[in-house]
């Protein structure tokens, strides 16, 4: 297996959680990234995290230090919000962050607010991170009393401050412009685009701003002090570093696990997970959480390497890494039917394809659960499905069209059985 | 019962405030003061709101409707909301579900008769390898069973029996 590398989950080579400004000084060599950085030029430190291939974790993969260089320079006023709503089913890494290695997070958004001459970062959590929230007020305030927050940090000249942001319950707000607009105080709905957010005009009130996932930033300071070199020797050429991998469902080691790009799905889930449940063994995988194509877990899926790169040539993606392991005692039709319905309750409505589309399928998908469906109802359901795709605001259509088109195009059969009432049983039930 | 003028929120208040460039921001941490002052989000909650972010209480309404966080009417003193998305659900949160409320008597959604439980289900939580799960009064409790969930309703019960004596 690839060597186990802890750049952003640094605890685990501790051996406990690093909460305290002092540990995260003492014992993880805490703020000398961002003590690094605030002696050099601006532009040097969006070329170093450039030339460390750093992607956006939060699903995407679009490359961090590029989406830096997008912001005008010359602008007074400018914002990094950092994408805390980790909402996608199946995805629990975040708040593992914040809870373990708080300090990290707060550098790293720091880092980025100096490279770009942001006066104020805003750190979006959803809502149901009540405690995590009011526990990253406490670091927070740590970190302005050492100095790294406030009016000209570590005498740079350079003045920022660091807040909280607690949502109230809505998947939709970790899309970027749904996400401005919900802590503008409007509803959490997404942009038309452009402008971008990183674009005069685009982002949090109409500043440019820089919008990335905690696990991004997370990654910077170690870029900053070990450089971009070492950074890109982890991982493949496409996907540098680590990766933070969810892995829950038909499981036996359920989890958070940091591991290198180029680690394949056998080493995580049989290797380090420990397999499926006794007696049971692997049938299907959504790497990407709801959202993403599921793919039957066959032995060339298993030795696919876990990268953007790779997981793109099986016909999925790995986007935020939420690994959702299904074993042979379920049905997928059953799991499309849980998928459509997140999907039904999380649309915000502003694109009726979206809104009608997931409404429809959801009801379809009831019809085939209950046995009363034919085979022409999966035909229906997946021409939905295909309609959705590509026509909405934002992804979210896309995403909820995702299960079914898929789960259709490996599980034909599981329908089948499921809709003409020939098979019953369902996990869960 | 009162947001504006109350002691207990003038500082929380004056520190939302003094975060955002524009009041509006305030709205979402101010509705959740409204939501603890009177247990959901009631017609008051929503205009005291509206004046302190100098908004229109139908948007202030409409905020409050869009995210399930904020509650539109009045719920137990636990709130109890029990994740069962897939990965919940594939870790038996359906059936965990299911049992509670059997447990405590009460249909989705609905409140006992003692006012101290309400059960739904809700959505990711993002606690997918502690299933089954459930969030409590915005608190999480993980790795739950029903043997823990009776243990833990019987103490609550008997908190409130012990009030009710006093």
């Amino acid at each position: 297996m690839a060597d186990s590398k802890h750049i952003v989950l640094r605890h685990l080579d501790i051996g406990k959680p690093i909460i305290k400004l002092k540990d995260y000084e003492k014992r993880a060599g805490g703020y000398d990234g961002f003590k690094k950085a605030v002696k050099m030029e601006k532009s040097a430190v969006i070329d170093e995290v450039k030339a460390s291939g750093l992607r956006g974790r939060g699903g995407a993969g679009f490359p961090a230090g590029v989406k830096w260089s997008f912001i005008p320079q010359n602008e007074p006023i400018k914002y990094v919000t950092v994408n805390a709503d980790e909402s996608e089913t199946g995805t629990f890494k975040d708040r593992l962050i914040m809870e373990q290695n708080p300090h990290q997070l707060i550098e790293g958004a720091l880092t980025c607010a100096y490279a770009i001459g942001a006066k104020a970062v805003y750190i979006y959590l959803r809502g149901e991170f009540w405690d995590v929230a009011h526990m990253l007020d406490e670091r927070i305030e740590e970190a302005r009393k050492a100095g790294y927050i406030g009016e000209n940090i570590l005498g740079s000249g350079f003045s920022c401050e660091v807040y909280t942001h607690l949502g109230a319950g809505a998947y939709i707000c970790g899309e970027e412009s749904a996400l401005l607009n919900s802590l503008e105080g409007k509803l959490g709905q997404p942009r038309v685009r452009p402008p971008f957010p990183a674009q005069k005009g685009g982002g949090l009130y109409g500043e440019a701003t820089v919008v990335n996932n905690v696990e991004t930033l997370a990654n910077v300071p170690w870029i900053m002090v070990n450089g971009a070199d070492e950074y890109k020797k982890i991982g493949t050429e496409q996907s540098a570093g680590t990766k933070l991998y969810c892995v829950s469902g038909n499981i036996q080691k359920p989890g958070v696990y940091e591991l290198p790009f180029d680690t394949t799905f056998r080493e995580l889930l049989e290797t380090v997970c420990g397999g499926p449940p006794e007696g049971r063994s692997f049938k299907a995988l959504l790497p990407s959480g709801g959202s993403g194509p599921i793919v039957p877990l066959t032995d060339e899926v298993l030795d696919t390497r876990m990268s953007y790169e790779d997981c793109a040539a099986i016909d999925t993606i790995i986007g935020s890494a939420s690994l959702i392991v299904m074993d042979d005692s379920v049905n997928i039709a059953w799991v499309a039917s849980k998928v459509i319905k997140f999907f039904a309750h999380e649309s915000c409505g502003k694109c009726t394809p979206c809104r009608e589309g997931t409404y429809w399928l959801d009801k379809v998908l009831d019809r085939i659960m209950a046995g009363q469906a034919t085979a022409k109802d999966i035909e229906r359901i997946d021409d939905v499905a295909k309609n959705m795709a590509g026509i909405t605001l934002c992804a979210l259509g896309d995403f909820a069209a995702n299960p079914i088109i898929h789960t259709i195009k490996h599980f034909k059969e599981d329908f089948l059985a499921m809709a003409e009432g020939k098979e019953l049983a369902q996990a869960g039930d | 019962m009162a947001v504006i003028g109350n002691k207990k929120y003038s500082k929380q208040i004056e520190h939302h405030f003094s975060k955002y460039p524009d009041k509006r921001s305030a709205v979402m941490p101010l509705l959740y003061i409204a939501q603890e002052e009177y247990g959901w989000v009631n017609d008051d909650g929503i205009q005291e709101v509206a004046e302190l972010c100098e908004l229109d209480p139908t948007h202030v309404k409409s905020i409050a409707g869009f995210y399930t966080m904020y509650s539109e009417k009045s719920k137990g003193k636990y709130w109890l909301q029990v994740c069962t998305d897939l990965s919940c659900a594939l870790r038996g949160a359906d059936e965990f579900h299911k049992d509670l409320k059997a447990y405590l008597e009460v249909e989705e959604g609905g409140t006992t008769d003692d006012d101290l439980f309400t059960v739904e289900h809700v959505m990711c939580l993002a606690a997918c390898d502690n299933a089954p799960m459930l969030q409590c009064n915005f608190h999480y409790m993980e790795n739950l069973d029903m043997e823990k969930m009776k243990a833990w309703v019987e103490e609550k019960r008997a908190e409130l029996q012990k009030e009710l004596d006093a």
